[in-house]
């Protein structure tokens, strides 16, 4: 009984609940930048390698409105506004042309795309980073910590996009098209669906989903021109533990991987916690390689 | 001028000519021509792998053809994109019935409903159109499309081919792998569109129901069209459908 005792209490219950808390938050980011990845995979089986550079440059045009208007909201609209535009315009551009093709190209086009982005955003806004102060300063006692609830709002944000998102795939004119292109292509042109059209608009709204994360989490990490490449890393995690191209897979992964990290986190430093995300990829791929959060194909 | 002829020659809803189609190196089509009259049920008839199943694909613009003409409505809509063929009036029945599994027995629809310019009256329409067709796919509105037996789904790609409000619908074996129950009620309903107006191309390997539901029957073997008549001149113990059918 004693040493029962003094093992419940030498668990830190504060601490796990804040690592949850962190996970949580942290976790809602990823999904909202992997929902993306997973859509336009799911619908056009291309690998977006340059959805990182999209995150990243979400978060610049964030900075530029708000330094001109001083507005934070309005720099969450506008980015994610101007990145679809540019999404759509690189699909159309680079992705179009390349339907039907070996996919390794559409791999090749987006990872140029992802170097092509990176070097401009580099050559423009230069090697420092640039801070966004949060939009809410408030903050709450969370135990021994000053937690703040601006945290929390990226999480509740996160959540509004992606469930606004299914919503409108659930019940929208233009959802129907997207579930019904993303199961049978061809079959979907036959019924008079705009399949191209469909392509060009999943990638500007996966695209604007990356540039929405990357401005609700610039003010966490600052923004440079490399800060996609560690989103975009875990984001595929995400995305082939979740079952490629399974949006809700997607969020229940990347919750799941989030919580794990910040759990380890306790134990070991960040970096190492890292570990957790690429164990769990390789026992994914090992035991249930079409992912963690699909039904059994049957 | 034989009867067929006579017929052929008569206004064409779809004018095919001498289509090319190949998948790969293997050549499939080779300068199929044929033609359907408005709202007519024509037969395409031959052993396997002969390439009817691949004419269809071909006017519908899902596989590319390399040579010949695809006329709709005095349209030319040779290699159009499919989408742009459908919402022209041509709607698709493919061989695997191609259900959207996932989607429910109403969003299936509705792939074909939610084009431009219709109405939401015309929809509602549409649809009560369909579920008379087919009460059973009323009672099933709400069910995903992959529950669906095969009879049922065969029906949904029916209705949802119906959707599109076609000038002619592409059949391609309905009555593949379903009861005979379900096979008389194929039958039927091709009367029901043929009463409608609607045109159907009909690729079957049923002969009694081929001879049955259409007026005009195309021979192909090879990748092209051999022969040509009415279905009237024709029986299950014609020396035609042994020789191209080898039944």
């Amino acid at each position: 009984m004693h040493t029962l005792a003094a093992f419940f209490a030498s668990i830190p219950f504060d601490q796990i609940l804040i690592q949850t808390v962190n996970g949580i938050v942290t976790g809602m980011i990823l999904a909202l930048v992997a929902s993306g990845l997973t859509l336009i995979f799911g619908i056009m089986d291309v690998v977006n390698f340059a959805h990182g550079e999209l995150f990243m440059l979400g978060a610049y045009i964030g900075v530029i409105v708000i330094a001109a208007t001083g507005s934070f909201w309005l720099a969450l609209v506008v980015s994610s506004l101007t990145i679809a535009i540019l999404g759509a315009a690189l699909q159309i551009v680079a992705l179009r042309p390349l339907i039907g093709r070996d996919p390794l190209t559409t791999i090749l086009a987006t990872f140029g795309m992802s170097l092509v982005l990176q070097n401009f955003a580099l050559w423009q806004f230069g090697p420092t980073a640039r801070r966004i102060g949060e939009p809410i300063t408030a903050n709450f006692q969370l135990f021994y910590l000053t937690y703040p609830w601006y945290r929390l709002l990226i999480a509740v944000l996160s959540a509004a996009i992606i469930g606004g998102f299914w919503l409108f795939l659930k019940y929208g004119k233009y959802g129907v098209w997207i579930r019904a292109t993303t199961q049978d292509r061809v079959m979907a042109q036959a019924m008079g669906i705009p399949v191209p059209l469909v392509y060009t608009g999943v990638f500007a709204i996966g695209a604007a989903m990356a540039a929405a994360s990357g401005v609700l989490f610039a003010p966490l990490s600052g923004v440079y021109h490399t800060m996609g490449l560690d989103w975009v890393l875990r984001a595929f995690i995400v995305v082939v533990v979740g079952g490629m191209g399974n949006l809700l897979g997607s969020v229940a992964a990347a919750i799941f991987i989030s919580l794990l990290e910040a759990y380890a986190s306790l134990w070991v430093s960040p970096a190492q916690a890292v570990i957790v995300s690429f164990v769990v990829l390789i026992v994914t791929l090992l035991v249930r390689p079409t992912g963690l959060f699909v039904p059994t194909p049957k | 001028m034989s009867a067929a002829e006579q017929v052929a020659a008569a206004e064409h809803l779809v004018a095919v000519e001498g289509l090319h189609t190949y998948y790969g190196k293997s050549h499939i089509l080779d300068g199929v021509s044929l033609n359907v009259g408005r709202g007519e049920v024509v037969a395409l008839i031959g052993r396997n792998g002969v390439g009817k199943s691949t004419t269809l694909k071909s006017i519908m613009g899902l596989v590319p053809a390399t040579a010949g003409t695809v006329v709709l409505d005095g349209t030319p809509i040779t290699n159009l994109p499919p989408h742009k063929i459908a919402r022209l009036g041509i709607g698709y029945v493919p061989e695997d019935r191609r259900i959207f599994r996932a989607l429910t027995v109403m969003e299936n629809l509705r792939t074909g409903l939610d084009r431009h310019g219709v109405t939401d009256e015309r929809k509602r329409a549409l649809l009560d159109k369909g579920f008379t067709f087919f009460p059973r796919l009323a009672e099933r509105r709400s069910q995903a499309g992959g529950t669906l037996s095969g009879g049922e789904q065969q029906m949904l790609a029916i209705a949802r081919a119906m959707m599109l409000e076609p000038k002619i619908i592409l059949l391609d074996e309905p009555t593949e792998g379903l009861m005979p129950r379900m096979v008389s009620q194929i039958s039927q309903i091709i009367e029901v569109l043929h009463k409608e107006g609607v045109a159907i191309l009909l690729v079957e390997q049923n002969v009694p129901l081929t001879l049955a539901s259409s007026q005009r029957v195309y021979f192909m073997e090879k990748g092209a069209i051999r022969h040509h008549c009415m279905a009237s001149d024709l029986d299950v113990h014609h020396p035609l459908i042994k020789q191209y059918l080898g039944v």
